[in-house]
């Protein structure tokens, strides 16, 4: 939400209504855990009360697309599940990011076969890819930080239609 | 005890059904001509209490007797080679069994045909073979006559090959299952 | 005469406000299909994604009102290309990928899979690696039994119980990054002994576990087991008959709620549990709360096996001393040569058994868990069949549901415990 004046920069008041609404907005991001296999136990424990996400305003896991705004893809990703995560991924309104939870997601992992996806990225857009086999709940937390990060400094999420327009020219 | 004698009993009351009864690991394995499969259980969960199936799987064996795996490594580069195993014994289906009374274990296997596998089912006297022989099906494409439910359970519904054959590579087809667009 | 006039001539007479009504229809091509609007089944889709179905499995359920008429499961959606990539990996490779089927028990499916190759190999782990593996065994089984319980607890409406199990779950992880090294996907067993022993603190960690876990799990239990809105939603929900459970394959403790005391601890004692003393768990109504008992009391029973497998277990190595098959002790290969060649040359090779076949099932978590291994005589297996438990225990649920209403979808699946990773495979 911004005002374009003639020079360029945005006023003094849009900015800072700019950094509430992105202050707000990085402190209450709700997830949807699309949790498919073993990254989901993780993903669990990362909700339960040892590596607490409550704190970072994120407790609320909505199972519904329609209510959340960050999806984390939790789990191996197969051909038949594609459709589903696609589906999902469409049913979210905008503004909306995505973590890949795993290597099985973000590359297909240990599994170099016939029914797993070699990467969420062919048909999802990803803003965070987290690394490990499961990730610990500590690199879930980093990447929610990041995120984070990214709100508050202004940074679009992937998933935003005018960026993907940029990206694809 | 009864795995001493199980190939006398077999045979005198079965006849030709049994081909042959090995024992190996400490398990004995006997094959079983396909189209008698279902008298040869019966008679097991009958008269031997053997009530309860515990696997159903399916094989492959397609240039089983070369270790080295260079005859299969040859056959997926160079399609249709005449000199492979005669597809009359291409594939076999493993049944295992487990009697709870006498706490004992056997195996059963039967030798089915490549090129138009069919293999009658087991369902009606173990259920529990209801989702097995729909999981060979996927894999090898072997038909179970006389199974109420034969499709797919694995793989999409539209997928055309059968993955677990030793002919179909790791990496899939590319392809063959499309992927949503971005 | 114009092909309209042929077809209505071919109709006959019709009663008069029917004639009409077709009448009006042909002149705009259009089909209509009459039927009583109250006469429909519903056909509901509890799909993949879904917050109660543990995992990926989605079923189609025809409803007739709130009432389940049918129910066909689909699975299939975490199938991830196991017996294929088996067939490509070596004996030692697969390990990992073992982790990963019954995810919430990995160290039991290390063991049993490392039973099957020992037993087609040959090879036998000496007795201190016996006693960790039933210790190892036992340690997952109880974290495996209290996630069920605290997911079905939370399906049916306590999330007190779930929050509280998981914080009995991460003891646990603490205790597995112990003598492990990770909190879950272990990869610890290995062909002829386990990788590393198990040490003084690890050991003392378990001591404390074991004698810290009662309270807690009967804080658990009276929760639950007298709860009136537990008690309701689970007591003759999703019951099964004896005779129906050994048919349709069931095994585990879904087994044993039914009365039948098919436990392979004692069918055919694997590892040590011959010079262990237990009592194997049943109950009988096969219901989804006599589900629900057994799994609480078989965690007690887990833990008096775990103090005497700490209490027996002797001093030794944990890896046999066959050079040609089992690898050897890291530490050796780096100063020793004759260690580094048979390192290489079992890494490289594989462990070559002879060629047949073996099937070795243990009680797993959920049941049976059982691998069927062919061999070819080479250094990768010809075929690997994995005996899933919870892909036999969901071909059931057409069984269980019918007659059942929406709600009690969730309580039945919770209690069968059903994890897709194996399932799928």
């Amino acid at each position: 939400m911004a005002v374009n004046r003639s020079d360029g920069n945005e006023g003094f008041i849009t900015t800072k209504v700019d950094a509430l609404f992105n202050w707000s907005l990085k402190n209450s991001l709700w997830p949807m855990p699309l949790g498919i296999s073993c990254c989901a136990i993780e993903m669990m424990a990362f909700a339960g009360p040892r590596f607490d996400v409550a704190r970072f305003g994120a407790e609320v896991f909505r199972f519904s697309p329609r209510q959340s705004d960050l999806l984390i893809v939790a789990g191996t990703v197969t051909y038949k599940m594609a459709k589903v995560v696609r589906k999902i991924y469409d049913q979210m309104p905008d503004p909306k990011w995505v973590i890949s939870m795993g290597v099985c997601v973000s590359s297909g992992g240990m599994y170099r076969s016939y029914s797993v996806v070699q990467g969420i990225d062919q048909f999802v857009p990803v803003d965070v890819y987290v690394a490990g086999c499961p990730p610990r709940p500590e690199s879930l937390l980093k990447a929610l930080m990041v995120i984070q990060e990214k709100i508050k400094s202004g940074g679009k999420a992937i998933a935003d239609p005018e960026h993907q327009k940029v990206l694809m020219e | 005890m009864l795995m001493d004698n199980i190939e006398s009993i077999l045979r005198s009351a079965l006849g030709d059904a049994i081909v042959s009864v090995e024992e190996h690991n400490g398990q004995v394995a006997i094959e079983v001509m396909r189209d008698r499969i279902t008298d040869v259980c019966r008679f097991l969960k009958e008269k031997l209490e053997f009530n309860y199936l515990s696997d159903l799987c399916g094989g492959d064996m397609l240039n089983f007797e070369d270790p080295s795996g260079r005859k299969a490594y040859l056959a997926i580069e160079h399609e249709h080679r005449p000199d492979r195993i005669p597809s009359t014994q291409r594939f076999m289906v493993i049944y295992q069994l487990t009697s709870f009374k006498n706490k004992q274990r056997l195996t059963l296997r039967v030798k089915v045909e490549g090129d138009n596998p069919v293999c009658p089912s087991v369902t009606s006297i173990y259920p529990a073979a209801n989702w097995s022989e729909r999981e060979a099906f996927d894999m090898f494409g072997i038909n179970f006559e006389g199974h109420p439910d034969m499709r797919r359970i694995y793989m999409p519904e539209e997928f055309e090959y059968y993955p677990l054959r030793k002919d179909f590579p790791l990496m899939g087809i590319p392809g063959s299952i499309p992927l949503p667009r971005k | 005469m114009t092909a309209q006039q042929e077809e209505r001539k071919s109709r006959g007479t019709l009663p008069g406000n029917v004639s009409q009504i077709l009448k009006a229809l042909e002149d705009r091509d259009t089909h209509v299909i009459l039927e009583d609007p109250l006469e429909n089944y519903m056909i509901l889709n509890m799909g993949p994604q879904h917050p109660a179905t543990h995992g990926v499995l989605r079923l189609l359920v025809k409803l007739e009102g709130e009432t389940v008429v049918e129910c066909v499961p689909e699975i299939g959606y975490l199938h991830r290309g196991y017996e294929k990539i088996a067939e490509s990996c070596s004996y030692l490779e697969f390990i990992p990928h073992t982790d990963r089927l019954d995810y919430i028990s990995p160290l039991a499916n290390n063991v049993a899979y490392t039973l099957a190759v020992e037993k087609i190999a040959g090879v036998e782990a000496p007795p201190r690696a016996q006693f960790i593996r039933v210790i190892s065994a036992e340690l997952a089984r109880i974290s495996s039994h209290l996630m069920a319980i605290g997911s079905m607890a939370m399906d049916v409406g306590a999330m007190t119980v779930f929050l509280w199990s998981f914080r009995e779950r991460e003891k646990l992880y603490d205790i597995f990054d112990l003598y492990t090294g990770v909190r879950f996907t272990t990869n610890y067993t290995r062909i002829g002994g386990l990788a590393q022993d198990m040490d003084e603190t690890a050991i003392h960690a378990i001591r404390e576990f074991v004698d810290a876990f009662p309270g807690h799990l009967d804080e658990m239990g009276r929760m639950l087991n007298k709860n009136r809105i537990f008690l309701d939603r689970t007591v003759g929900v999703g019951a099964i008959s004896a005779q129906d459970a050994v048919q349709i394959g069931f095994s585990g403790p879904n087994i044993r709620a039914c009365g039948i005391d098919y436990d392979l601890r004692t069918f055919s004692p694997y590892l040590v549990y011959d010079q262990l003393s237990f009592d194997v768990v049943t109950e009988k109504d096969g219901d989804c709360f006599a589900r629900y008992m057994v799994r609480m009391r078989e965690m007690k029973e887990s833990l008096k096996i775990v103090k005497q497998a700490l209490d027996k277990m002797p001093s030794g190595p944990v890896k046999a001393d066959l050079p040609k098959k089992v690898l050897p002790q890291k530490d050796r290969i780096y100063t020793k040569m004759e260690e580094l060649i048979h390192d290489f040359v079992i890494v490289n090779d594989g462990v070559n058994p002879a060629p047949g076949d073996a099937y070795v099932a243990i009680e797993g978590s959920k049941g049976e868990l059982g691998f069927y291994i062919m061999s070819n005589g080479s250094g990768l297996p010809w075929r690997l069949k994995i005996r899933a438990p919870s892909f036999y225990n969901l071909q059931a649920l057409p069984i269980l549901l019918k007659g059942q209403m929406i709600s009690d979808i969730v309580a039945v699946i919770g209690s069968l415990d059903p994890i897709m990773g194996e399932a799928d495979k």
